[in-house]
């Protein structure tokens, strides 16, 4: 499942895009220790799987809770996204 | 006082199926921000449902949703083998025995309501918006939501309908009822198109060419989620806005596809859902006794 957490609003796009297909062979969990801001948890989906989610108290605020990952110049590659072996988290900004 | 905002609560069931006949007896109950549905289901087929606004407390407006779907039917809760709760408030529907979100219910709902072509689903709700798309079993394949504001939700629509003394239900008709359709509100943000809507009334715009403004805007503001994760055919609108012939028809001008149209109430998809989800978990649990 792609889950799509953020918004759009007048500023732009701003989504974390998981793709959860990707979780449910992962022991590493990388994504959940890498991540300073505490946005993304394991959870349990609708189908018994054991996932990746954005945190709901992050959904309405990505932008911000991800603004110390993403500097405006020379930005590093961020943790959430080199943690991931599996290559299932994509950000939209 | 008239509270044009306020919708008619209903509910309905099959007088010719007798419950006593089936065997798996299922609900599903939709507590959402506005309205809440509760979904009794028989063998698999539609058997009764109720829809109403949400009170202050959850827990309660479960209870109200599901007594009132019961009444005159005989049936009690005691009879009911499984029940789900989903929705916002999916997490306070004390009798409930699992909790589904509303976008896992809205998919297998429309599955049911619509057929298995259905590919992408608009779910405009209350209080927020969830595009979602499905496969032939109407199992989530991706999904993105808006719960940012209420910009294109029924709250934001009863809204408009309470500033232009306009009876919610009759607002999408009104809103087609224009020779030229007027440019969008600039701002869906409900509070700001609220204020500019009040400037085009003093401007001397009749209240049809408001709201056909607003809907304009309301349908382009959920184009812009719908392409955020793609849309696939069929395309179908559940929620209380699928009602909203202003909006509706005007997405679809927007995305050139023809949303399916069923004979069951777009707004009981999400408890419809929760009583199939809420089947296939008795069968479950009934075989592995
Ligand atoms: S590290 Fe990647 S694959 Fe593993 S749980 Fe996190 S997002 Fe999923
Ligand atoms: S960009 Fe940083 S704050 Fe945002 S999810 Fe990734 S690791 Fe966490």
């Amino acid at each position: 499942m792609k889950a799509h957490y953020g918004y759009k609003d007048g500023a732009g796009s701003f989504f974390i895009i998981i793709d959860t297909d990707k979780c449910t062979c992962c022991d590493e969990r990388g994504c959940v220790s890498a991540c300073p801001e505490g946005v993304l948890e394991i959870i349990t989906d609708d189908y018994d799987d054991e996932v990746a989610a954005v945190a709901e108290d992050h959904r309405k605020k990505i932008k911000y809770s991800c603004a110390p990952c993403k500097p405006d110049r020379d930005r590093p590659p961020l943790p959430c996204v080199s943690a991931c072996a599996s290559g299932a988290i994509m950000h939209s900004w | 006082m008239a509270e044009y905002w306020r919708w008619k609560e209903y509910r309905w069931h099959d007088a010719e199926v007798d419950w006593r006949d089936g065997e798996l007896i299922t609900a599903g109950v939709d507590v959402g921000s506005v309205s809440s549905q509760a979904v009794i289901m028989v063998d698999g087929e539609l058997y009764a449902f109720s829809n109403m606004r949400t009170g202050s407390d959850s827990p309660e407006s479960a209870k109200k949703v599901m007594d009132w779907a019961l009444e005159g039917t005989g049936l009690t809760l005691d009879d009911i083998g499984f029940v789900v709760g989903t929705g916002y408030g999916r997490v306070n529907v004390p009798f409930s025995n699992k909790a589904i979100t509303e976008i896992a219910c809205h998919a297998r709902g429309a599955n049911f309501m619509y057929g298995p072509s259905v590919r992408t689903v608009l779910d405009m709700g209350g209080q927020d918006c969830k595009v979602i798309r499905c496969d032939e079993r109407g199992k989530v394949s991706a999904f993105a939501m808006n719960d940012k504001c209420a910009a294109g939700t029924g709250r934001g629509m009863e809204v408009f309908a309470d500033l232009l003394a306009i009876s919610i239900e009759d607002v999408g008709e009104l809103s087609l009822q224009v020779d030229e359709e007027p440019p969008p509100v600039s701002c869906t943000c409900v509070v700001f198109a609220k204020s500019e809507a009040t400037a085009l009334l003093r401007e001397g715009w009749p209240k049809s060419q408001v709201l056909a403004a607003y809907c304009s805007a309301m349908a382009h503001r959920v184009v812009t989620l719908l392409e955020q994760v793609g849309i696939e055919k069929e395309f179908a609108i559940t929620g209380g806005i699928a009602k909203n012939i202003g909006v509706v028809s005007r997405l679809e001008d927007e995305i050139g596809i023809k949303a399916l149209r069923s004979k069951i109430d777009a707004q009981i998809a999400g408890g419809l859902g929760g009583a199939l989800f809420a089947q296939s978990l008795l069968k479950k649990k009934l075989s592995a006794n």
